[in-house]
């Protein structure tokens, strides 16, 4: 990048070659605005790992050692017993699968009747479904607990569950927009043949499905995995708690083990980004959906 | 059967998963919690009716207006900084850089960490001894403050956190700004139009609907701040981050005092349509829709 600028202190008199170093200048100077901000970002991350491989006495220093020698790794063995890690993973896990098989179901069966059969209303009904994304979770949160409490759902993982296999909007509107791209002819063609809407829907729409089906399957892994307020709500006792609420047991003190903390944060942080990086493109192309046409 | 009327009974057999779903967990919870909010009840004795009671306790309580003063600093600040942060960050990275996959995804990953690890991460960066913000600050000769520690700071801290989660509103001006044709810059350009006002005329108005999109989306979040002070702060010091959704809960969720909280919670969803409808009324005179809308 130092090139570029050094070419423009030694201006050369052809004003195309000084446009062209114009622009290069312009392009140095995103790509600098970039990384700093790039780095901004990253900063806590670096923060983070290097706080999690401190000695105890190390982390209570100042100016900080940002790279601690040598790097103490027993912090994360400690920090997984320090909480019970292990179970908080399994028990989230035992909401995130069924959640996930649950959304599946739900919302690719009403994203199908919502893409491909035409009928009266449907479009009032689907407008209905979208604006139910605008409703804050708060408003019903009350209500929702006094209703799960009087079923007897409360303490068990059934209200984190049950509501995934009732639909989601956004799942819904986003298998309803995949689903719109597959040709009509299809479904078209196999009516002709005798076949069912149900048989359409499992045996032409969902296997050419796949990769939006891996999205949905992403995004709702991540939203149990991160999800605090429900289960902060819904579950009363501490040995069905899951890996985010879990986490916040590393304060329970006057003055935090910063670096163990810090190294359950590793923990609890590296599975969703494994989950991200195999799957950015399915992750970006969800957001970005959901933003040009909502 | 006329084919019309069975169309329509396949679609809502198709559709049934979430119609269930829409009157057990959103129209069923709303009215429940609109009757409840005319009564006092505390989950162990049968609801009392009490009228307009709860509403018109609210505007004289103290605390309560001291949370919903919170939640509007937060809301006018956070919400207005997000969305011009991650416009500038998706500006920059519009370009033809070289590590644009690899970028894209440092400003993407916080927002697809646990909260409560954001929330506890950033309290060790807040620390005001040994936190990584006060030490940066240290290496230019600046004493930082005790950030979460600090009244006066606290709700700025949280929001400058929250500028850290700007990724999802980045990845949308992102595409947004893919979709400007190349076309209208060149005609600026033979226009005259130098860097500045090919910004200011071009980009800013093909991307006004992602810019209401991120307002709208990022008010509606921002009105619900919960997990981060709850964890942070617990609404302290001195009540400085006690947010609505905090206070909504400790009236359900601690003093059991359920009619008052879901009154809280229906002025809430109020407030959110409201916003809502204001914006996308006054988007038609700002917001400019391309050719494919």
């Amino acid at each position: 990048m130092t090139n570029s600028e050094g070419q423009i202190a030694g201006l050369p008199a052809q004003s195309r070659t000084l446009h062209l170093s114009g622009r290069a200048l312009g392009k140095s100077i995103f790509y600098l605005g970039g990384l700093i901000a790039a780095a901004a970002f990253a900063l806590p991350f670096f923060w983070m790992v290097s706080t999690s491989l401190k000695s105890p006495p190390d982390v209570f220093i100042s100016p900080p050692k940002w790279v601690p020698w040598p790097l103490q790794w027993q912090t994360y063995p400690e920090a997984w017993t320090f909480i019970p890690f292990f179970s908080y993973t399994i028990n989230t896990l035992q909401i995130a699968i069924p959640s996930i098989i649950g959304v599946l179901f739900s919302c690719t069966l009403t994203a199908y009747g919502f893409a491909r059969i035409r009928a009266w209303g449907r479009d009032v009904l689907f407008f209905i479904c979208l604006s139910t994304m605008m409703i804050p979770w708060a408003v019903t949160m009350v209500p929702l607990f006094i209703i799960f409490k009087n079923l007897g759902w409360t303490g068990t993982y059934l209200p984190l569950i049950v509501p995934s296999f009732l639909g989601s909007a956004f799942y819904i509107f986003l298998l309803r927009q995949f689903f719109l791209t597959i040709p009509m002819e299809l479904s078209d063609a196999a009516r002709v043949d005798g076949c069912s809407e149900l048989g359409i829907f499992s045996r032409i729409i969902l296997p050419l499905s796949k990769p939006v089906l891996a999205t949905v399957t992403l995004f709702e892994f991540n939203r149990v995995w991160s999800d605090y307020l429900a289960p902060l709500i819904f579950l009363t006792r501490q040995e069905h708690f899951t890996i985010a609420l879990g986490l916040t047991y590393f304060l329970d003190r006057d003055r935090p083990l910063w670096n163990l903390a810090m190294a359950g944060n590793t923990m609890a942080i590296i599975p969703v980004i494994i989950v991200f990086v195999l799957a950015q493109r399915a992750f970006i192309e969800g957001i970005t959906l959901t933003g040009i046409k909502g | 059967m006329a084919p019309g009327t069975k169309r329509f009974l396949t679609m809502l057999a198709f559709i049934s998963p979430w119609i269930i779903g829409f009157l057990a967990f959103f129209v069923y919870p709303l009215l429940l919690s609109l009757y409840y909010s005319f009564t006092e009840y505390n989950l162990l004795q049968p609801s009392k009716w009490v009228g307009l009671q709860n509403y018109s306790n609210l505007t004289e309580d103290s605390h309560y207006l001291n949370a919903v003063g919170n939640t509007v600093y937060f809301v006018a600040f956070s919400v207005p900084l997000g969305v011009l942060t991650a416009f500038i960050i998706a500006f920059l990275l519009n370009q033809q850089l070289r590590l644009r996959v690899l970028l894209r995804m440092i400003f993407y990953i916080p927002i697809v960490v646990p909260i409560s690890a954001t929330a506890i991460l950033w309290m060790w960066i807040f620390n005001s001894n040994w936190g990584l913000l006060n030490n940066l600050l240290a290496l230019i000769g600046i004493q930082g403050p005790s950030w979460l520690g600090s009244p006066s700071w606290s709700k700025p801290s949280l929001i400058i956190m929250q500028l850290w989660l700007v990724g999802g509103s980045v990845l949308i001006f992102l595409a947004a700004l893919q979709d400007v044709p190349r076309a209208l810059y060149d005609a600026a350009m033979v226009d005259g139009a130098n860097a500045i006002r090919r910004v200011w005329h071009v980009t800013i108005p093909m991307v006004t609907p992602a810019i209401l999109f991120s307002l709208l989306t990022g008010m509606i979040a921002a009105f619900q701040t919960f997990a981060n002070a709850w964890i942070m702060t617990d609404g302290g010091p001195i009540r400085s981050t006690e947010f609505y959704v905090l206070y909504l809960y400790d009236n359900g969720f601690r003093f059991f005092r359920m009619g008052y909280a879901s009154a809280m919670a229906w002025i809430l969803f109020g407030v959110v349509v409201v916003v809502t409808v204001i914006l996308f009324r006054t988007s038609a005179g700002w917001v400019y829709y391309g050719g494919e809308g």
